[in-house]
C-alpha cells in the first residue's frame, strides 16, 4: 500500500506566537518550528498500516526550507521517503490554496491512502483533509480514532459529539486522525541515523504542476485585514481555603448572578 | 434584501442553540434562510427557526443526505447557493460543519473563515487565534463568504420571521457517496448540555485524582446546569471520555462561566477556554498558572471545596 502522510511544521505552542506586521501572516521565524502534534499520530498510524499490510510511507510537507527538520523527524520515526513542497510562491496560501498545492502534488506522486492530522495547532482550521478529499474525488474518512484496512476496503470510527460513527469506504481514500488513535513512537537512535540518508525530493510550484494563480498570499480567498494582541485579563481575586472556600466561591458566583 | 444561508444543527430534530445564534447574527447581515438536512424535520422545528428570524426554510430531509460523511451536505449547499444566490453562508464552527464549509468553498470557489466570534458590517469577521492571544479581523476576498461561527459567541434574540418552508428536491451524486456511515454509536452522556454550547462548564484535571472522583465534578456541574469538561491529563488517564477534553487538541469553549478544578492551566488547556467570560479556579498550588486567568480563585483541596460549593449552590437555589 502506498501511503502518503501530510505533515506540517508549526510554531511551538510553548513559545509566543506572532503574526508578521508586514503582511499579517504567521511569523514562522519568531518561534521554534516543531512537528504539528496530530501529524505525529498520523505518521504513527501510517507506519502501523504499513507494518500490517506492507508498502511504503511517504511524508509530504509544504513549508519553508526550515520545515526540513520536521520531515527528518517523521523519517526518523520510520517513514521511507519524503516530498518537500517548497517555493516562495506558496507563502501565505490559505486553506484553499494549500489544499490545491497538496492535491496537485498527491496526484503527481500517487497514493492509495493519504493520512493527515485532524487539525493543526496554528491554523486550527481542521478542514484540510475534507478539502483534499473534495479535490481528489476520493472518500473522506476524517476524525478517526480507529482505522482498519482490508485489501481494497477501509473502515474507521469517526469521532462525533455523541460518540462515533462507523464509516466504510474503498481505497484510495483520505483519512485524518485524532490523538486518541495511537501512541506515537519515539525515533530510535538508529532511526535518526537512517533518516539522514533517506531521500527527500524538493518540489516547486512548477514541478508539482500547481496552478500559480491558486496559491500564495495575493491569491488567497481571504485576508487578515488587521490584528491586535488581546488585552490581558484583569487580575482576579485569589483566596486561601480556610474551610470555607466552597462558601466563598458560592458567594462569588452569586455576586455574578450564576446562582 | 439578500439571503444568508444558515446551515441548521440539530440532534434528532431538536434545533441546537448555536443555530439560533446564527439566525440572530444573519438578521444583521440580510434575510436569514435556514437549511435543514437529514431526518427529523417537524412543525416544532419550523416554529423554532421562524421564532428566531428564518424567513425561509429549505428542507432536504431525505436520509440519504446524512448517510454519508460530509460530502452530500456540501453538495446540497452548493446546489442552494447556485439556485438562491445568497450573499453569505453561515455554519456553526463544529468539526463537521467546518468540513462541510471547506468542501463547499472548493465547490463554489469561495473563501472560508473558521472559528469566527463575530461578524460586522461588510462581512468583516472577528477571530481570536493562538488560544485567545491575538484578535484578528479578516474578510473573504473571493466568492460568497462562508463563515463558521463559534457556538456561544452571539447572544440569541428572538425576532419572528415568516418561516416559509420549501422542500428541496436534490439527489446526492455518486461521487458524494464514497464514505458510508454504517452505524452511529451513541455514548451515554446523560441530560447535561453539550460542551461547546453550554453557558457554564465545570472541568476537572489531574487534581481530581481518579475516574470515580469525577463524580464530584459532575455533581457541581449538575447543580449549575453545566456541562462537564476535562483536561488532557484527565482524559489521557482514562478518567473521563476524550470527547469532553477542553483545549488545543480538544474542544474550544467560550461559556459565560468556566470552573477549573485541579487544572494547572497549561497553555494548551488555556487555548480551549481562555475566551470564557468568567473563570473560577480551584487548585491547591497558589502558583498554578490558571490563577493568572481566574476572576476568582480558591487555593486549597478541591476534594473539600468542590462538594462544599455544590452544597452551597443547592442550598441557595
Ligand atoms: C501539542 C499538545 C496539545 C495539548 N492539548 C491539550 C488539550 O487540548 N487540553 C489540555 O487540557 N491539555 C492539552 N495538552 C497538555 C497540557 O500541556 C497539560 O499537560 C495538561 O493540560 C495538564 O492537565 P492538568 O492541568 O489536569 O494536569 P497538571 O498540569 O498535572 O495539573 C494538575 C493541577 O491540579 C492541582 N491539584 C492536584 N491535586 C489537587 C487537589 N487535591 N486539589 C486542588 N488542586 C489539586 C495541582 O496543583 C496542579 O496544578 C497538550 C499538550 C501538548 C504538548
Ligand atoms: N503545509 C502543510 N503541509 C503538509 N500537510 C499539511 C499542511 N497544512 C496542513 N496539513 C495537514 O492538514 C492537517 C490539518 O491542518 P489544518 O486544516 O491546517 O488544521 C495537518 O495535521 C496536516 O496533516
Amino acid at each position: 500500500m502506498n501511503i502518503v502522510v501530510c505533515v506540517k511544521q508549526v510554531p511551538d505552542t510553548a513559545t509566543e506566537r506572532k503574526l508578521r506586521s508586514d503582511d499579517n501572516t504567521l511569523d514562522r521565524d519568531a518561534a521554534d518550528g516543531v512537528i504539528n502534534e496530530l501529524c505525529e499520530y498520523a505518521v504513527e498510524e501510517a507506519l502501523r498500516l504499513k507494518e500490517a499490510h506492507g508498502g511504503e510511507v511517504t511524508v509530504l510537507t509544504m513549508g519553508p526550507a526550515k520545515a526540513s527538520d520536521t520531515i527528518r523527524k517523521a523519517l526518523a520515526m520510520g517513514a521511507d521517503k519524503a516530498v518537500h513542497l517548497v517555493d516562495d510562491a506558496l507563502h501565505g496560501s490559505d486553506a484553499l490554496g494549500t489544499s490545491h498545492a497538496l492535491a496537485q502534488t498527491l496526484k503527481k506522486i500517487g497514493f492509495d491512502l493519504v493520512v493527515l492530522g485532524s487539525e493543526s495547532t496554528d491554523a486550527r482550521t481542521g478542514v484540510l483533509a475534507a478539502m483534499l478529499a473534495e479535490r481528489l474525488g476520493v472518500p473522506q474518512l476524517t476524525f478517526a480514532n480507529q482505522v482498519q484496512v482490508d485489501k481494497g476496503a477501509i473502515s474507521i470510527q469517526r469521532v462525533t459529539d455523541y460518540g462515533y460513527d462507523k464509516v466504510e469506504a474503498s481505497l484510495p481514500a483520505v483519512v485524518s486522525v485524532v490523538e486518541k488513535i495511537n501512541e506515537p513512537r519515539y525515533p530510535s537512535f538508529k532511526g535518526i541515523m537512517a533518516a539522514k540518508k533517506k531521500p527527500v525530493e524538493k518540489l516547486g510550484v512548477a514541478d508539482a504542476e500547481i496552478d500559480a494563480s491558486q496559491v500564495g498570499l495575493a491569491n488567497s480567498w481571504s485576508e487578515v485585514a488587521e490584528f491586535a494582541v488581546a488585552p490581558p485579563r484583569a487580575a482576579g481575586t485569589v483566596v486561601k481555603d480556610e474551610g470555607d472556600g466552597g462558601v466563598k466561591a458560592a458567594d462569588f458566583l452569586a455576586s455574578k448572578k450564576f446562582v | 434584501m439578500s439571503e444568508i444561508l444558515v446551515l441548521v444543527e440539530h440532534v434528532e430534530g431538536q434545533v441546537k442553540k448555536v443555530t439560533l445564534e446564527l439566525l440572530t447574527l444573519a438578521r444583521k447581515l440580510g434575510t436569514p434562510a435556514a437549511v435543514w438536512t437529514g431526518a427529523g424535520y417537524s412543525p416544532e422545528a419550523q416554529a423554532r427557526l421562524a421564532e428566531y428570524g428564518a424567513e425561509k426554510i429549505y428542507v432536504a430531509d431525505s436520509a440519504e443526505v446524512s448517510d454519508y460523511v460530509v460530502a452530500p451536505k456540501a453538495e446540497l449547499l452548493a446546489h442552494l447557493v447556485g439556485e438562491k444566490a445568497p450573499v453569505a453562508v453561515l455554519v456553526a464552527a463544529t468539526a463537521e460543519a467546518k468540513e462541510i464549509a471547506g468542501r463547499l468553498a472548493i465547490k463554489i470557489d469561495s473563501g472560508v473563515l473558521t472559528d469566527v466570534v463575530g461578524i460586522e458590517d461588510g462581512l468583516v469577521a472577528d477571530q481570536s487565534i493562538f488560544g485567545g492571544g491575538i484578535n484578528v479581523r479578516s474578510r473573504v476576498t473571493k466568492g460568497i463568504p462562508i463563515v463558521a461561527v463559534r457556538p456561544n459567541a452571539t447572544p440569541v434574540e428572538a425576532a419572528a420571521g415568516a418561516g416559509t418552508e420549501e422542500h428541496v428536491t436534490f439527489t446526492v451524486s455518486d461521487a458524494a457517496k464514497g464514505a458510508r456511515i454504517v452505524e452511529r454509536v451513541k455514548e451515554e452522556k446523560g441530560a447535561r448540555p453539550e460542551l461547546t454550547e453550554a453557558a457554564i462548564v465545570v472541568s476537572g484535571g489531574r487534581g481530581v485524582g481518579s475516574a470515580e472522583k469525577f463524580s464530584i465534578i459532575e455533581e457541581l456541574a449538575d447543580s449549575l446546569g453545566a456541562a462537564v469538561g476535562a483536561s488532557r491529563a484527565a482524559t489521557d488517564a482514562g478518567w473521563y471520555p476524550h470527547q469532553f477534553q477542553v483545549g488545543q487538541t480538544g474542544k474550544t469553549v467560550s461559556p459565560q462561566l468556566y470552573i477549573a478544578a485541579g487544572i494547572s492551566g497549561a497553555i494548551q488547556h488555556r487555548a480551549g477556554m481562555q475566551t470564557a467570560k468568567t473563570i473560577v479556579a480551584i487548585n491547591k498550588d497558589p502558583e498554578a498558572p490558571i490563577f493568572e486567568l481566574a476572576d476568582y480563585g480558591v487555593v486549597g483541596d478541591l476534594h473539600q471545596i468542590v462538594p462544599q460549593l455544590t452544597e452551597e449552590i443547592t442550598k441557595r437555589k
